[in-house]
């Protein structure tokens, strides 16, 4: 399963990483180095082994979709990059891009 | 107790005894933050210097330290009064940034503080500035963080180990007898075993993770690092228990592990897994090794020999398991709501000039294995398959410690620590946490503590026990630091 350029460049959009020429190929050999020593699972008998859920001797705890109030010290604004109005600012995503709002 | 050993010149004091004289009068609480300080210029702490800190505010401190001491006459002696605690740069406090060694959150402060913080807080102790690391925990030696590599303060041409270099540093400096760490793979024990000093990863939901930087969610624990053994247990105490702001925190009672000492060891089955002793070990390593297992059957420990037999396996599962978790952690890093933001073309440029320039390689590197591990196709062969696997390196701990085996030895690193740019290969430098991934993997606690010096380097030995079982790690590492005396750091 050699990583391509390709995958690179697919993988770095899905990971939303811009990624030079020249740092994409040297990705290539470094992540099919990486992954070559992760082979050996492959010859490992896993059959019947549940997948690990939660590490701790309880498990994986699931709670309620809430929880107490988190107090904030400080407001959205003293480290929100861009704000107006209680709302936080972002660019136009680019199906809506003119060249004024990028 | 008996007096800090030479190798820890603790300027400031073991932390029972900063304590007990802070309780008494004989000293002050700003009288300990300003020799702290001190210690921190005479070593050369600074970014010139070891680089310890990443952010270091002497005033904020004397101020700090005011407080603690107006506040002391009507309260109860907390466990670390008076106490400076180094606080690695991952876990959340309200007035030094929370950079997590990256440029991605240069200068962010957290509107929140860790729940440890509070804790340590509510004990007496002072945090006491924020330490340098790898970014975002990712790294075996303090060389991947934005702000510089730490140097190993026994051995300055060295690294400290890491990821919470800068913390195993400040209390091998002798600046601090206590600092906070995190692990996800090693990155306690690791430091701890480079720079001579003790570190303690607790059982996985022992302590909160509230307010500190997730890295691996499964993998994560705070841990602490102590100039003594008594001085880490009394900071795990500290910051130990349930904390319903934390879902993955056990509600477990919490072991008073600083007095520990009074246990008795006699009797207690010390396991030595034969995986952790390959022929390639380091001679000087196994002999002091070794002598450890020695000294542990002069106390009246029975030494068992055992196996864990997928313990090879255990580092290509870390870095499939960690990675992907990883990628899913840090995408929150995109410039939308804190931290840099880079102007790129549109919504997704600035998405990826941001995450391109703020985080570093290795943070990178694992981002992408993450994602690709994780990605159709690929999941089931890689992802699916370590986590089977992980269950298997879970097991091999059950079954000895089912078996009757109360505590683990082995030795923390298969080496003392490496020259600052000696290791350039990614997988060369994972190999370095190839005795302690899998207690991360298991979620099981577990420590390092000095057990001598190979070649002028401090190397630790690592006991490991089952789950919410850390009154005996303190038990026996209480035992064997008195057994070995001098002989820990020579």
């Amino acid at each position: 399963m050699a990583v391509t350029i390709d995958d690179v460049r697919h993988i770095a959009a899905l990971a939303r990483l811009g990624l030079t020429d020249e740092r994409a190929a040297s990705l290539v050999n470094e992540m099919n180095s990486i992954l070559g020593h992760m082979d050996v699972l492959s010859k490992t008998d896993t059959s019947g082994v549940q997948e690990a859920i939660g590490v701790g001797a309880g498990g994986l705890p699931v709670r309620a979709d809430g929880g107490p109030p988190i107090p904030l010290t400080r407001s959205l604004d003293a480290f929100a990059p861009a704000l107006r109005d209680g709302f936080l600012i972002v660019p136009r995503l680019s199906t809506h891009e003119t060249p004024e709002a990028s | 107790m008996s007096a800090p050993r030479e190798s820890v010149p603790l300027h400031t004091g073991a932390a029972a005894a900063l304590r007990a004289a802070t309780a008494s009068g004989s000293t002050s609480t700003a009288d300990t933050v300003t020799r702290a300080l001190a210690r921190a210029r005479e070593v050369k702490a600074g970014r010139d210097g070891l680089n310890i800190f990443v952010s270091l505010d002497g005033e904020y401190l004397d101020e700090h330290a005011e407080t603690a001491t107006e506040q002391l006459a009507d309260t109860e002696p907390g466990l670390l009064l008076g106490v400076p605690v180094a606080i690695k740069d991952n876990i959340a406090t309200l007035h030094h940034p929370t950079t997590c060694g990256s440029r991605i959150l240069a200068d962010y402060v957290s509107p929140y503080a860790a729940t440890v913080v509070g804790k340590l807080c509510d004990a007496g102790a002072v945090p006491f500035g924020k330490t340098n690391m790898d970014e975002f925990a990712m790294g075996s030696s303090t060389e991947n963080s934005a702000y510089g590599p730490t140097r190993n303060p026994v051995a300055p041409d060295r690294v400290p180990g890491g990821s919470s270099g800068g913390s195993a540093a400040a209390v091998a400096a002798g600046i601090v007898p206590v600092a906070l760490g995190s692990e996800t793979g090693g990155s306690v024990r690791q430091p701890a075993s480079f720079c001579g000093v003790v570190g303690v990863k607790p059982t996985y939901g022992r302590v909160s993770r509230f307010g500190l930087v997730a890295f691996a969610s499964s993998l994560d624990h705070v841990g602490v690092f102590g100039a003594r053994v008594d001085d880490a247990a009394r900071g795990l105490r500290v910051i130990a228990g349930h904390d319903p702001l934390d879902s993955t925190s056990a509600n477990v009672a919490v072991g008073e592990y600083h007095l520990a000492h009074a246990r008795p060891v006699k009797g207690m089955v010390v396991g030595r897994p034969r995986e952790y002793f390959p022929d390639s070990l380091d001679p000087a390593v196994r002999a002091r090794c070794d002598a450890a297992f020695e000294h542990l059957r002069e106390l009246g420990m029975q030494v068992r020999d055992v196996s864990l037999p997928h313990t090879a396996l255990a580092i290509p599962v870390y870095y499939i398991v960690a990675p992907a978790e990883a990628s899913s952690n840090l995408a929150r890093f995109d410039g939308a709501r804190y931290g840099l933001r880079v102007a790129g073309a549109g919504l997704t440029g600035m998405y990826e000039a941001t995450r391109s320039q703020g985080f570093g390689a290795e943070v990178t590197r694992r981002i992408m294995l993450g994602t690709y591990v994780l990605s159709a196709g690929y999941y089931d062969a890689y992802y699916r398959k370590a986590q089977r696997v992980r269950t298997l390196i879970a097991a091999d701990f059950s079954r000895v410690f089912h078996a009757g085996v109360d505590v683990l030895f082995t030795p923390t690193t298969p080496t003392p620590a490496f020259k600052l740019g000696a290791i350039s290969d990614p997988y060369e430098m994972y190999l370095s946490d190839i005795f302690t991934v899998t207690a991360n993997l298991a979620g099981i606690p577990a420590m390092s503590q000095p057990i001598g010096r190979v070649g002028g380097l401090p190397i630790g030995g690592q006991l490991m026990a089952a789950h919410f079982e850390e009154m005996k790690l303190f038990s026996v590492a209480y035992a064997l630091e008195r057994a070995l005396g001098a002989g820990a750091s020579s």
